[in-house]
């Protein structure tokens, strides 16, 4: 049976950790759970499990920060930010029903280790660019901070950076500090539903592409193509027949009326234009966020993120579902691709191949266990950025303590 | 300023070094000349001055990593330099070092409007990109007051930030990729023109590595939109405590203008008299405040902003009645530095941030610190983000007056740590205040950020003696202390 050490406070997580330097003692690192199948397979004999170093430490909403306790639910703190009217502006999605666990399982540790970010990212950025900073215990068993409560920061190297996205391979967080800020008085979502017959996605790049280069401050870029906007729960989406390309403005009320009706006018030549208003657009972009069109797909079991140029979105995805059985979902104006497919295989070699022709980089999100353990489910790291990867893992965590190999072998 | 003890032999071999370095770089890119090494004797930081060993200009990548890789294994210092702009001394040059310069880097490579981004080598200047993409209505948003002169290269190197950062980041925000070298020689890329790392992020972290990571060599960055309209206030008020609250409110009312700056008494007085912006001169404080977006978004929080600013006691609340006015509102604010320069012989600028809140209790404890070592303090802060640059006035003519002046600036970057802010908003440590260090980081903070310097550089080759206090050989930091814990732990709860 593996060991469990729940530290409750600063205090014990050190000496958790360092009890495992001191065995050897590899661990795994989690507090929700809700992300434990994305990543390489571990095999280690400990966890450390954060969910009880939780609560919000300060939340000073003048200042626009947030200090929390690592292990602090993702729902008590969007709880903490909604009263305020305030919200984390890189939208962390709740992947745990795409993984094939609960809702609202994440935990703010865990959105900051996995460096995700929803629809929102093409304008405000990922978690790494709203981490100020936090306090962690290395892998030497060590503890350290990095950072502050500050926006402007330039004080030693950003080790906020580098902590967002290592997925817990070089130090366990204790609290973090996040920037936060206003949520939009209103929300509105303008969407191309596209009536031509057969492939609309490169029409729908060239949509995005015009929205996002225009002054009206384009908060999200997505296309469904027909399959994907079928299986969306806002009718007007799922019941126009064909692909749908969703473009959001946000903001305070008149400047996105006057926003709403200018890009409406931009896009007119791309087919008729519908609306949806505050609540029907938090629906949509929120399915967007969590993948959900791929949620529960026992014909699709497998799911990759790819993230590449964006004007080249449609032809990379298109290259692939010209060879492979599959869906995909469109955001970030074509930048992010979402490809869900069939069978046991994850087709690495074709994904990366396809992405290696514009530039970019491929995740395996969903992928049942054995296929895991044989594929790359990190972008390989080659030459030299192989060895500083390593290197950096040797400077936080020379004896591979922490979550060893799930990010790459040997880190 | 103490540095390393410079290495004698490495001196010693100037002229092997130099005939070297030719073969790589051929042509004028070598600079041994005493006289033409004094061009690079200081950056910004000008109380500080060393003439570098030899100065190597190269012009392509290659040269760059055969420079390097040449000095890797000759053991020789390497000084990145982009403009020599920088405020803290991370260019300043060692006595038995080569400074290696970006100037001739000067292409922009490729303007990219469907993906919305340029690549660029890192000599272009800030200012010459938005320039580049300017007349198809796009700019690149971070933007120093230093932008006509600074480089890319260096904006990357210090994390640079601007007035507009407060609604639009600072240059970490609006980076996709970057090409650096490094120390042994190797070209690295991380990103390009997609989003995120899909491994470490490794560019965040060289971001604000003020040049001890790597040289870049091409950055990709972010280009927006224009906005559709800009507009900017003068407000001016009775007191500064005043315009700190007006601060507090207009965030608090969820409100991020475009650019939120603020000015002293001292500074409003220099500048009106410097560049006649039509300042009034009956204020203690006078903040610009720049709202940009569609008119009616504009509109609309103007309006908000003067019911805010009027509820804070303001005493001038002015609209820009035209663009030209606009700029000339901004015209005193960017002119600050050079206004004080009129009139004061020398000046330290000062780089710290605070928690915005505790801006009225900072300046009541400057204006303190000003009167214990009798040195006059003007101030400009970026409001918005609690970054302040209080400009020190002395005269290096006189006796102990820069050594005053070192200690009035010591002494307010350790009050802006005090009340939980940090030693550097956007100039960086650089030598200026690496001995600073310690007041915001423990022994173990430290050599958890220099452990990431042996990852890239670790034999300390790359611009040493900035921005740590203490160089702790790499082996040194590498050995593992093990605590030797014990289980079980009765006070852990275990399953
Ligand atoms: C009048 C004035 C106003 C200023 N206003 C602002 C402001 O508003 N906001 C702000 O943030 N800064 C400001 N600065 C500071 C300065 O302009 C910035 O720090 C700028 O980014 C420095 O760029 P540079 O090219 O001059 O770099 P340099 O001064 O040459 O170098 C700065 C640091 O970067 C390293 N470096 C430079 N190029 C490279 C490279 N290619 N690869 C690796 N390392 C490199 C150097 O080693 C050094 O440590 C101002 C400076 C002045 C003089």
């Amino acid at each position: 049976m593996s060991d469990t050490l729940k530290p409750e406070n600063a205090e014990q997580l050190l000496q958790a950790v360092q009890w495992a330097v001191a065995e050897k003692q590899p661990l795994e690192v989690l507090a929700g759970g809700s992300k434990r199948a994305y990543g390489r397979p571990m095999q280690t004999a400990a966890t450390l499990d954060l969910s009880a170093l939780y609560g919000i430490k300060i939340y000073e909403p003048a200042e626009l920060y947030m200090t929390a306790l690592a292990g602090t639910p993702m729902s008590d703190i969007d709880a903490a930010l909604a009263e305020a009217g305030q919200q984390l502006s890189f939208e962390p999605p709740d992947l745990g029903p795409l993984l094939g666990g609960a809702a609202n399982a994440g935990t703010i540790g865990g959105v900051v280790a996995c460096n995700l970010a929803g629809p929102r990212r093409i304008k405000e950025g990922a978690a790494r660019d709203h981490v100020l900073g936090f306090h962690a215990v290395s892998g030497r068993g060590e503890t350290f901070k990095s950072g502050g409560t500050v926006v402007k920061n330039v004080s030693g190297f950003d080790l906020s950076k580098l902590l967002a996205g290592s997925l817990g391979t070089l130090a366990v967080m204790s609290e973090v500090t996040l920037k936060v800020l206003p949520a939009p008085e209103k929300i509105r979502t303008l969407l191309i539903c596209w009536r031509t017959d057969g492939v609309y996605d490169h029409g729908a790049m060239t949509a995005m592409s015009r929205a996002l280069g225009s002054p009206h401050d384009v908060s999200g870029a997505a296309h469904l193509p027909a399959a994907v906007a079928a299986r969306s729960s806002v009718d007007y989406v799922s019941n126009s027949g064909g692909g749908v390309t969703a473009l959001r403005v946000e903001g305070p009320a008149p400047s996105v009326e006057h926003r709403a009706k200018a890009l409406t006018e931009t896009l007119k030549e791309f087919g008729q234009i519908e609306e949806l208003h505050t609540s029907n657009s938090k629906t949509f972009w929120q399915e967007i966020r969590d993948v959900s069109a791929f949620v529960g797909r026992d014909d699709l079991p497998i799911v990759w993120h790819l993230s590449v140029p964006p004007a080249s979105g449609a032809k990379v995805a298109l290259s692939l579902l010209e060879e492979l059985r599959g869906e995909v979902i469109y955001d970030w104006g074509g930048g992010s691709i979402w490809l869900a497919l069939a069978g046991g295989d994850a087709h690495a070699d074709e994904v990366r191949a396809a992405v290696a022709k514009t530039g970019g980089h491929a995740t395996l999100i969903r992928a049942p266990v054995d296929v895991r353990a044989e594929t790359p489910v990190f972008q390989p790291r080659l030459g030299p950025e192989s060895d500083v990867t390593k290197n950096i893992k040797i400077g936080f965590d020379p004896d591979g303590i922490l979550n060893p190999g799930r990010m790459y072998q040997g880190v | 300023m103490l540095m390393p003890k410079p290495d004698e032999t490495v001196i010693a071999r100037r002229q092997e070094l130099a005939d070297a370095l030719r073969d790589i770089v051929p042509g004028e890119g070598v600079i041994d000349g005493a006289e033409e090494l004094r061009a690079f004797d200081c950056d910004g930081l000008m109380a500080y001055k060393q003439l570098p060993l030899i100065v190597v200009l190269p012009e392509t990548t290659e040269q760059v990593s055969a420079v390097l890789k040449y000095c890797h294994k000759n053991n020789v210092k390497i000084v990145p330099r982009g403009a020599g702009t920088g405020l803290s001394g991370g260019a300043m040059p060692l006595a038995d070092g080569i400074t290696l310069g970006l100037s001739k880097f000067k292409k922009i490579l490729d303007i990219d409007f469907d993906n919305r981004c340029v690549v660029t080598q890192p000599g272009v200047t800030n200012l010459a990109i938005s320039q580049a993409v300017e007349a198809d209505n796009f700019y690149y948003a971070p933007d120093p007051s230093s932008q006509i002169a600074c480089s890319i290269g260096g904006n990357v190197a210090e994390n640079s930030g601007g007035v507009h950062c407060l609604k639009y980041g600072l240059t970490t925000n609006n980076i996709l990729g970057v090409e650096m070298v490094l120390m042994n020689g190797d070209i690295i890329r991380f990103g390009g023109k997609h989003l995120d790392a899909g491994g470490l992020d490794l560019m965040g972290v060289i971001t604000g590595s003020e040049g001890l990571l790597g040289v870049i060599t091409e950055v990709t960055v972010r280009i927006l939109r224009k906005p559709e309209t800009v507009q900017a206030l003068l407000i001016g008020f009775p007191t500064m405590v005043d315009a700190g609250n007006c601060v507090a409110d207009i965030i608090a009312a969820g409100i991020i203008p475009g650019g939120m700056e603020l000015m002293d008494k001292a500074t409003v007085h220099a500048t009106e008299d410097f560049v006649h912006a039509g300042y009034p001169l009956d204020v203690d404080g006078l903040m610009i405040i720049e709202l940009d977006g569609p008119s009616a978004e504009v509109d609309y929080l103007v309006g908000r902003v003067r019911e805010i600013a009027e509820r804070n006691n303001a005493s001038t609340v002015k609209t820009a009645a035209n663009e030209e006015e606009r700029v000339r509102f901004w015209s005193g604010r960017k002119n600050a530095f050079p206004a004080i320069g009129r009139i004061s012989p020398d000046y330290i600028c000062v780089d710290g941030t605070i928690p915005r809140k505790k801006l009225a209790e900072v300046l009541e404890r400057m204006a303190g610190i000003s009167e214990k070592h009798g040195l006059r303090v003007a101030n400009v802060f970026h409001a918005g983000d609690g970054n302040l640059h209080p400009l020190i006035l002395f005269d290096a003519n006189k006796e102990g007056e820069l050594e005053r002046a070192e200690l009035v600036c010591s002494d307010i970057l350790m009050l802006c740590v005090e009340v939980g802010g940090v030693l550097s908003g956007e100039h960086g440590i650089g030598v200026e205040k690496r001995d600073l260090m310690g007041a915001m980081f423990t022994e173990d903070d430290l050599k958890q950020q220099q452990r990431v310097k042996c990852a890239f550089d670790p034999g300390h080759l790359l611009n040493p003696g900035k921005v740590y206090p203490e160089l702790h050989r790499c082996a040194e930091l590498g050995k593992m202390h093990i605590h030797h814990g014990k289980l079980p732990f009765p006070d852990i709860p275990r399953f």
